[in-house]
């Protein structure tokens, strides 16, 4: 179906919905890589205008990607809750908007109508949103998950402590590990990206990380960053995993291309909770196993984007990971470099985006606030993202020595930034985590970050593999 | 007054250290170059850790742009006892490589001429190629200086006798996936790709490879095996060739590449041990 908008004596025709959508969509490198954004100012603003007058209803009907070839669509389709949709189902893209800025849309209603709102009708408002729009309705949004401590609790925000070594050294992992811990992080996950892909070497790794947190009794989670059939296949050879990990994307061609599809990630998820690792219970009494990460420009990286725009296809992998119900999804923003979101602007307004359509499809999301050496970004545009989307309720950030990741060679965020963002907006660690904080004398009773001696507990009996090296 | 980095940046240290809550656990920096033990300020970093990152991401953003000296590398290569051949992306320029990575992933015309002939040329002389290495600029130029010439030396020494190895073909402005085209084009059972990665703040000069089985256009990452942090304070040149040829003999064995091609170099060394 053709839509149309006429400023003054210009008509400006848009092939079909998803043409709207993208000519709608903020400037940035990726839809031009792709040959699907705007060609003008004046075509952009006509594309909003366009999406404004366009009704929620439309797309359960107009569907971007085709229901027949893209698994994603099925699932986005087959498993909407007309019920939930029922409250705002008269309203237009525009109306939608207005009534989600409203006071009538309170955390309650938005939890209850969340199920009701696809991803294209999340993608379609942000589009319409200002930066401080995404803050605003963000930060109305409660989302709370439980795996052995609980996440996302409003006033809170936790932190993924990432202590990345380019050879997996184990010595190396666990000093940036004692290093984190000592700062506060790890809440949200105790999470390595490994450079190998060595089954043995990856068992090892579950076992460092899992012997650490079992040692000082950490109410946190463990995760390892390898391909989710490596952790089905860890998990079958029992291996200590708690959180399964995989990146997603908002197409089934893109998953593919990742090497899974949606059936694969429900084998994962039956998997892990089949060990039955969690302590604390979610609303659901269940526990949250999943860990995801997601980024704009990830299915046209993998020619997999069917002219849909990078924000759009991202939203639709929102959906993959709300039907797998995470303790954690992560937009790893600046990550992918500068022909999909060229700089500091960019990337900060796909951050906002992103932490805005996830919190509103229910989602726990937490942001890598990160950049490459070859994007037009420093530590200044960090400071920014990070400020904004903490005050926007951010469920969580990256916790990297000195917001250096030496293996995966980009900048994110530090535990310096996570106390920063805890000193400025007033930020709690999840109560059990900040329970324990307090009990090892690492945060005092006010909630600082307390000096730390050469006589400490961790130090004085550190991991057993840095015991006898160190 | 001095403009050395180095001065100016002890200079600092010495003045600001007063205020700074030291952190007990430096010895543990032995272990890694990840940046633990900073110290803060409040809860804030130091000023010296604040120049100390500033300065190395100036270098990190000065190593992309450096570009390839082709010339001097094929030298190298060929001192290796390689024979080497240039082909170059679609991509004109760095500007235009690092926004338009398609370009990168793609030959130009004359490239895919030079190929087609030396393929033609090929098949009426020798034997097919069984394993096709390429070596692109990537993100890096100085991870490909630096660890091409040393690495190929590795990987020489642990090739088998029956493989037929093609000539090691450099590619400028250059992106994982045009090994592929490159591999199809020479008719390569499999390619491995020696390719600069972006840089990191501590690590200006990495160096990745990605092996593919029956490369072709159009294959994506799930088609391939990855080897990343290749040089001397990562992965050493050794372990890597050693990772590399276990990996091509097992996708060679199997007929696959990716994710259906898993990694237990590790276990095969612990079971092979007496």
């Amino acid at each position: 179906m053709a839509y149309r908008y006429s400023v003054g004596s210009q008509t400006y025709q848009f092939a079909d919905l998803k043409t709207v959508l993208a000519k709608a969509t903020p400037a940035r490198s990726g839809d031009y890589l792709a040959g699907v954004a705007a060609e003008t100012y004046a075509e952009r603003m006509a594309a909003r205008m366009c999406l404004a007058a366009i009704p929620l209803k439309t797309f359960l009907e107009d569907l971007i990607i085709p229901y027949e070839t893209d698994e994603v669509t099925r699932l986005i389709i087959d498993t909407h809750d007309q019920q939930a949709f029922a409250e705002i189902s008269h309203l237009t893209v525009a109306d939608f908007r207005d009534w989600l800025l409203s006071d009538a849309a309170d955390s309650a209603t938005l939890k209850r109508v969340a199920p009701g709102i696809t991803p294209e009708m999340a993608a379609a408002v942000s589009k319409l949103m200002r930066n401080q729009d995404l803050i605003l309705v963000a930060k109305k949004c409660h989302v709370s998950t439980s795996f052995r401590n609980t996440i996302g609790l409003p006033g809170h925000i936790s932190v993924r402590l990432q202590p990345n070594h380019p050879t997996d050294d184990a010595r190396g992992i666990a000093a940036s590990m004692l290093d984190g811990l000592l700062y506060g992080a790890g809440d949200a996950v105790i999470g390595i990206n490994p450079a190998t892909d060595s089954l043995p070497a990856l068992m090892d790794l579950y076992y460092l990380v899992d012997d650490v947190i079992s040692q000082y009794n950490i109410p946190t989670q463990s995760c390892i960053l390898t391909h989710v059939t490596n952790q089905i296949q860890l998990i079958e050879r029992g291996a200590p995993v708690d959180l399964v990990f995989q990146s997603i994307a908002g197409t089934e061609k893109a998953n593919k291309s990742f090497g899974i599809d949606i059936a694969l990630l429900k084998e994962a998820q039956s998997a892990a909770l089949s060990l039955n690792r969690g302590t604390v219970k979610n609303a659901a009494g269940s526990h949250n196993v999943m860990y995801f990460e997601t980024g704009q420009g990830s299915a046209l990286s993998a020619n997999a984007n069917f002219g849909v725009d990078q924000q759009t296809c991202e939203v639709r992998a929102y959906a993959v990971a709300r039907h797998l119900s995470p303790l954690l999804i992560n937009t790893v923003v600046g990550f992918i470099g500068p022909e999909y979101l060229y700089d500091g602007k960019q990337i900060i307004r796909a951050g906002l985006e992103d932490h805005f359509c996830g919190k509103l499809l229910g989602l726990p999301i937490g942001c890598d606030v990160c950049y490459t050496n070859h994007a037009e970004a420093d530590q200044d545009d960090m400071d920014t993202l990070m400020t904004l989307l903490a005050t926007a309720g951010l469920t969580f950030i990256m916790g990297i020595p000195g917001a250096d990741d030496i293996m995966l060679n980009y900048q994110t965020t530090s535990f310096h930034d996570a106390l920063y963002l805890r000193k400025v907006l007033g930020l709690k660690a999840a109560p059990e985590f900040e329970l324990w904080l307090k009990a090892m004398n690492i945060m005092d009773a006010a909630g600082r970050i307390q000096p730390v001696t050469k006589t400490h507990n961790m130090l004085q009996n550190m991991p057993k593999n840095l015991l006898n090296a160190a | 007054m001095t403009n050395n980095i180095n001065d100016n940046l002890s200079l600092t240290a010495s003045t600001a250290e007063a205020g700074i809550t030291q952190d007990p656990w430096a010895q543990l920096k032995k272990f890694t170059r990840a940046r633990i033990a900073l110290g803060r300020v409040g809860s804030s970093l130091p000023t010296r850790e604040v120049l100390d990152f500033g300065l190395a991401h100036a270098m990190a953003r000065d190593a992309v742009h450096l570009a390839l000296d082709v010339a001097a590398l094929a030298a190298d290569i060929q001192a290796q006892g390689f024979s080497t051949i240039q082909v170059h992306s679609l991509a004109p320029d760095r500007a235009n490589y690092l926004l338009r990575p398609d370009w990168g992933r793609r030959l130009n015309d004359h490239s895919q001429q030079d190929l087609a002939n030396l393929c033609n040329l090929k098949k009426q002389n020798t034997a097919p190629i069984d394993f096709l290495i390429v070596v692109g600029d990537g993100l890096s130029s100085l991870a490909v200086s630096r660890h091409v010439p040393p690495l190929l030396a590795e990987i020489r020494q642990h090739l088998p006798a029956d493989w037929q190895i093609g000539p090691v073909v450099i590619a400028s402005q250059a992106r994982v996936a045009i090994a592929d085209e490159i591999g199809q084009a020479l008719n390569a059972r499999m390619v491995a790709m020696l390719i600069g990665e972006r840089p990191g703040l501590s690590s200006p000069d990495s160096l990745g490879i990605y092996l593919t089985y029956a490369p072709k256009l159009g294959l994506s990452d799930a088609d391939r095996n990855c080897i990343s942090n290749v040089r001397p304070e990562g992965l050493q040149y050794a372990a890597a060739a050693k990772k590399l040829l276990w990996l091509a003999k097992e996708s060679m064995r199997l007929s696959v590449s990716g994710v259906a091609l898993k990694d237990e170099s590790d276990v095969q060394e612990i079971t092979q041990q007496p």
